[in-house]
């Protein structure tokens, strides 16, 4: 698997698109450093993007990268390796170098603008820890997606719709969920329902380390303990991992049945 | 020696010093009193007491060297003052016992004016320092250190009621009750204290007017300043930090007419300032960080005015039920604000609403916030900032400032 | 040393493989021919692992197949048509299979003898497509594998190096090695082949060796008699 994730690691390092997405986070956090001059607000219009782009940014990748790359799979299917470490491998090879494409775009202007001696380093640690992990989340499911349908046109629409789904639409049905129940105790729900959208993960970790003073003025006791211990943070990054490895299991398993 | 009636100050050349040693007990050291004349020092020498009640009736200097430690035998109060012009100074005073029935303290003065408590250390007191009818007295430099666990059980560390013209200035009051409780104190100032890790209030004013604060930092308390049914209170220059908690906030402003708050810093607290049924209240020039809801309003204001503030990162900047007009949100720099500036002036061209529809959701279901800075929610209130359905439209900044106000940082200790 | 019994598969409503029984035990090379779509590409590509099959079994050398991928390593494969991972450049392509497979290999003849040595700095995507299939052929000929699985592999070549190729796989059949090959190129089977298997809808149509063929239609001249078995395939549909 190490082989094969070396070598699509290296061949998307060469694509122009890997350095142009690079190249894009790194002008956009430069630039908001100069309009803004401030760290903290800087941060929070990176959450921002970070939670609606990246994961679609990595689902257009994933998935355009997953229908190029037939003929490398091809190739690689005829020689002696078993499927799971062929598709363990690229999958890796596409998730990790989004991920460190993210990285480096919006860490290195963060490091020159002296992130290190600041009081906004872990708010800055937790926004790299969720851009890279939504980077693996969502290139897994879209490569999981591309291996499912044969069709390139269908797998890229259906990538794209399970992101808007996971961005906005869950949240909009969440929120109507929780308004039309909210005389009943909604409080778990609303926790539980949060776990199984991985941007909702992410965003809670965010609203962890940024918004902690409005969310410890909430009076459930389920709240309470989830917002006011470390509770919150312990399952939303137990989750998020677990999460990652819903779309490895699903290219495995697909991956096995799949003729190519 | 002429001179000496040109410097008043230095009148105490002329009084005798009582010393008072370990070993000395109640009864010894109340004859010490009698025989003492007025302006005499009374000075405790290092070591432990244990003693009841000492009782000053005639003006002393209460002094220790080197903070001899004075224990209360039985748990009551430890020094009451019903003479004027006494003064308290470098002792340290410990182990009053928790009263259900009488609010005891360390020290007490009681009916007396021309005080001086000055550089003692107050430990485990139940109430610290306790001023009934006094007036013009200053208390300064003292730590009152507490170990409260529950609002019932627990004493205020500086506690005063009915008073006059007091100043109470750089004191550490930690783990009581209320840091400084004020209850009928007029014309009197507040300056350069600590106050944190109280239960309920880092300060709290009932019924006191034309009184003022300045420069003090309240800092993890149940809630930071509460203000109450009192009138012409001036708010300058403070620090408010992590105030965490439901129904906690930086300053609570309940029922107060003709205050001016200017030049605080209110960080990290769930509520920066609470507001309920006050009036004609400047906002000057305060920065507002990372709270979890920067003013919230509960009806019944008119003539609030805020002005010239930062609003920085709050997850809300303003929460609103019902505001009548006649309250202005002018000028202020808003870190959300996300409209232009084609003129130059340094003030965006289009209004800035600072309430957002999800406060109102959030008010009606709390469970919503789970789906705080989602997409979704950016887009209803994006939505509802165009055309306000439920949020008022007439809470708006007509001249939000593009640039953060940059103030030079007060430092506090 | 591959045995294949009751092959079924279908893609969709389509049977393209309908109970395909072979057996590849001789060494020599076996052309199967059939017209498009009659399931040649798709019975290879089960071979390989590539294509999981519904029904029947395939053994290499006595090892059943399914789930398993080290058999791999006794079989070179030349797809239809050579697609490379874009960005690599040739030398970096046999580097990486060189490295993925395990055995011993050595492209050094093969690309003298295709005169690569110009091409091999070069990324995949900018060689035309002779040069790839030549590379193709390279990467899949560098080892030396018991078993070769040739789809298509003369696409694109020009007549030396076709003249080149065929050379190449008289010696590898010479060196006993069972050499499955399919192409539309009569010639090249006439050349090169031991035994003509024909696939007609998913069965095996014909199976024998070129002179049974000759002798079934009754004829001398060989591309006749494939034009007669493709004819007949015409006659039994109409």
């Amino acid at each position: 698997m190490f082989r094969i994730f070396q070598y699509s690691l290296k061949d998307l390092i060469r694509s122009r698109w890997i350095f142009y997405y690079g190249v894009f986070y790194l002008l956009f956090t430069t630039g908001l450093f100069i309009l803004s001059n401030d760290l903290s607000k800087s941060i929070i219009s990176l959450m921002n993007i970070t939670l609606v782009l990246v994961p679609l940014i990595a689902t257009i990748f994933g998935s355009m990268y997953f229908y190029q790359s037939r003929e490398f799979v091809e190739l690689l299917l005829a020689q002696p390796l078993p499927r799971q470490r062929i598709f363990g491998g690229l999958f890796l090879g596409v998730s990790l170098s989004l991920g460190i494409c993210y990285l480096l775009g919006v860490g290195i202007p963060f490091v020159f603008y002296g992130i290190a001696g600041s009081g906004e380093i872990w708010n800055f640690l937790t926004l790299l820890f969720n851009g890279v992990i939504l980077s693996l989340i969502f290139s897994g499911l879209a490569i999981w997606i591309g291996l499912a349908n044969e069709n390139k046109l269908k797998g890229f629409g259906i990538a794209i719709v399970v992101w808007l789904f996971f961005a906005v639409i869950y949240d909009g049905i969440q929120l109507l969920l929780l308004v039309a129940f909210s005389e009943y105790p909604i409080e778990k729900f609303s926790i539980g329902a949060s776990i199984l959208n991985p941007i909702s993960l992410s965003r809670i970790q965010i609203l962890l380390k940024l918004d902690i003073s409005a969310l410890m003025g909430f009076t459930g006791a389920v709240f309470k303990k989830f917002f006011g211990t470390n509770t919150g943070i312990i399952i939303s990054t137990l989750s998020l991992i677990f999460w990652t490895i819903i779309p490895f299991m699903g290219i495995i398993f697909t991956s096995r049945k799949k003729d190519f | 020696m002429s001179f000496l009636f040109f410097f008043p100050g230095l009148v105490d050349c002329y009084s005798r010093n009582i010393e008072v040693k370990p070993g000395d007990n109640n009864k010894s050291i109340e004859k010490k009193i009698q025989l003492a004349t007025n302006h005499d020092t009374l000075t405790f020498f290092p070591g432990e007491y244990e003693l009841e009640t000492i009782i000053i009736p005639k003006p002393l200097i209460v002094m220790g060297i080197d903070f001899p430690i004075i224990k209360s035998k039985t748990g009551n109060e430890i020094i009451t003052v019903i003479s004027d012009s006494v003064q308290i100074v470098g002792l340290q005073l410990e182990d009053v016992e928790t009263s259900f029935m009488v609010d005891r303290a360390a020290i007490r003065i009681k009916d007396s004016n021309h005080f001086l408590v000055s550089n003692n250390r107050l430990i485990n007191t139940f109430f610290g320092i306790y001023l009934e009818h006094a007036g013009d007295g200053l208390i300064e430099n003292n730590i009152v250190a507490g170990d409260a666990t529950e609002e019932s059980t627990s004493g205020n560390a500086i506690h005063a009621w009915y008073c006059k013209n007091l100043r109470i200035i750089d004191n550490q009051v930690t783990n009581h009750r209320d840091g400084i409780y004020f209850e009928f104190v007029d014309n009197s100032l507040i300056k350069g204290n600590i106050s944190a890790d109280n239960l309920r209030y880092g300060l709290h004013f009932m019924f006191s007017n034309e009184d003022e604060y300045i420069e003090n930092e309240f800092r993890n308390n149940g809630a930071g300043v509460a203000v109450m049914f009192s009138k012409k209170i001036n708010m300058y220059r403070n620090n408010f930090l992590f105030n965490w908690g439901n129904s906690s906030y930086g300053l609570l402003l309940k029922e107060i007419y003709d205050a001016e708050i200017a030049n605080n810093t209110f960080r990290e607290n769930t509520i920066g300032i609470y507001i309920e049924g006050s009036t004609r209240i400047n906002y000057f020039d305060n920065d507002f960080q990372n709270n979890g809801w920067a003013l919230k309003f509960s009806g019944g204001c008119l003539d609030n005015h805020i002005r010239g503030n930062n609003f920085l990162t709050n997850t809300f900047d303003l929460s609103v039920h019902v505001l009548i007009e006649g309250n202005t949100f002018d000028g202020n720099y808003w870190s959300d604000y996300s409209g232009y500036d084609l003129d130059k002036d340094g003030k965006g061209d289009v209004p800035h609403r600072p309430v957002k529809l999800f406060n109102y959701l959030i008010n009606e279901t709390p469970e919503t916030v789970v789906l705080l800075r989602s997409f979704f929610v950016e887009l209803l209130n994006f939505a509802e900032r165009i055309s306000p359905v439920f949020t008022p439209d007439n809470v708006l900044d007509s001249q939000p400032l593009m640039k953060k106000i940059s103030r030079s940082e007060i430092v506090l200790k | 040393m591959i045995e294949i019994q009751g092959l079924q598969k279908s893609f969709g409503k389509n049977q393209v493989l309908n109970g395909l029984d072979l057996k590849f035990s001789e060494p020599g090379l076996t052309a199967i021919l059939g017209p498009n779509a009659s399931g040649k590409t798709t019975l290879l590509k089960s071979i390989l692992g590539m294509v999981i099959p519904e029904k029947g079994d395939i053994y290499v050398k006595g090892k059943r197949i399914r789930d398993h991928y080290d058999y791999r390593e006794d079989i070179a494969f030349l797809p239809q048509i050579a697609r490379f991972p874009e960005n690599l450049n040739a030398s970096e392509l046999l580097k990486m299979v060189q490295v993925l497979r395990k055995g011993d290999s050595d492209a050094e003849p093969l690309i003298k003898k295709f005169k690569l040595e110009p091409s091999l700095s070069k990324k995949l995507k900018y060689l035309s497509g002779g040069t790839k299939q030549k590379v193709s052929i390279t990467s899949a000929m560098m080892f030396d594998c018991p078993i070769l699985i040739l789809d298509e592999p003369t696409a694109g070549l020009d007549p030396v190096s076709l003249m080149e190729f065929k050379a190449l796989i008289d010696e590898e059949k010479k060196k006993g090695k069972i050499i499955l090959l399919t192409t539309h190129i009569l010639t090249l089977v006439h050349q090169l082949a031991d035994r003509i298997i024909f696939i007609l809808e998913g069965k095996v149509f014909f199976n024998g060796t070129p002179e049974e063929l000759l002798k079934k239609y009754n004829t001398d001249d060989f591309e006749a008699a494939i034009a007669s078995l493709t004819q007949q395939e015409v006659l039994t549909h109409v």
